[in-house]
């Protein structure tokens, strides 16, 4: 059942991030992102991270797909005519997916780690194990990314305002 | 049927490639912006993936963190294209060279 559903959920991943790389139209594109997103906290539930899940489809699928929805039909931006790949597009193309190959093949030499010594002890799901290493271990980090966020704010004011008597800020 | 860490780590680099093949091949700023996001949701199902099989619980605050930071990352990301599709009516990368000459 738990492979069932891993297949079912990187499958809609997959091509929904297919989906988003081939649609011409960015409206889609946005769409085929935030069904992806919806496949990827799947996976995260399938970890058992549920509360990881559940801020993915928060922050993600209801803030940041909204956020890119509104930029792209605020500056209305279509299309474009597709020009052919340069010499370096296609050299970087190649050598990462010859990466990607190798990868995939020294992954599919070794023996398989399974969740059966794992699964008796699923220590990320209960929210009282993310509030303890919150307030103790990443105490500091909690503060910053805090921080951070004020300034991303401020930041987001400055660039999107327009300031008339400044010339300083354009 | 069981499902290990290899099957989300192949899966976790199949969507970091397909993001970056997005970031290459795209011509729209925005799109490829999306498939940034692509690539950084690539990188935390894989710190999750860790996490679970490891047993420990860092990598899934780890994916707290980045999950915050994104969310201000984006803002800040989108404030700046609008602010330069103020100046250059254009979000499309090959209008945007003038740093090249």
């Amino acid at each position: 059942m738990s492979g069932f559903m891993f297949y079912i959920l990187s499958a809609l991943t997959l091509v929904c991030a297919v989906g988003v790389i081939v649609n011409r139209n960015a409206v889609n594109a946005a769409m085929c992102l935030l069904l992806s997103l919806v496949g990827v906290a799947g996976l995260f539930g399938l970890l058992q991270a549920y509360l990881l899940a559940v801020l993915l489809v928060l922050v993600y699928a209801g803030a940041v797909v909204a956020l890119f929805l509104f930029i792209v039909m605020l500056l209305d931006v279509q299309g474009g005519a597709r020009k052919p790949f340069g010499k370096v597009t296609a050299i970087a193309a190649t050598a990462a997916l010859a990466l990607m190959v190798a990868g995939a093949c020294t992954i599919a030499g070794r023996p398989e780690i399974t969740d059966a010594q794992a699964a008796a002890d699923a220590i990320g799901a209960p929210l009282k194990n993310y509030a303890y290493q919150l307030f103790t271990t990443y105490l500091l980090p909690v503060q910053v990314v805090g921080f951070l966020l004020l300034i991303a704010m401020l930041g987001v004011i400055v660039l999107s305002k327009r300031f008339d008597g400044l010339e300083d800020i354009k | 049927m069981t499902i290990g860490l290899y099957h989300y780590v192949l899966l976790s680099g199949l969507l970091f490639a397909l993001g970056f093949f997005g970031v290459l091949l795209r011509r729209n700023t925005l799109v490829i912006y999306m498939c940034l996001e692509l690539m950084l949701i690539a990188s935390t199902l894989a710190l999750v993936a860790f996490s679970r099989f490891n047993g420990t619980m860092d990598g899934n605050v780890f994916v707290f963190f980045i999950l915050t930071v994104a969310a201000a990352e984006v803002a800040v990301g989108l404030a700046i294209i609008v602010a330069l599709f103020r100046q250059r009516q254009t979000v499309q990368v090959q209008d945007l060279n003038h740093l090249k000459n």
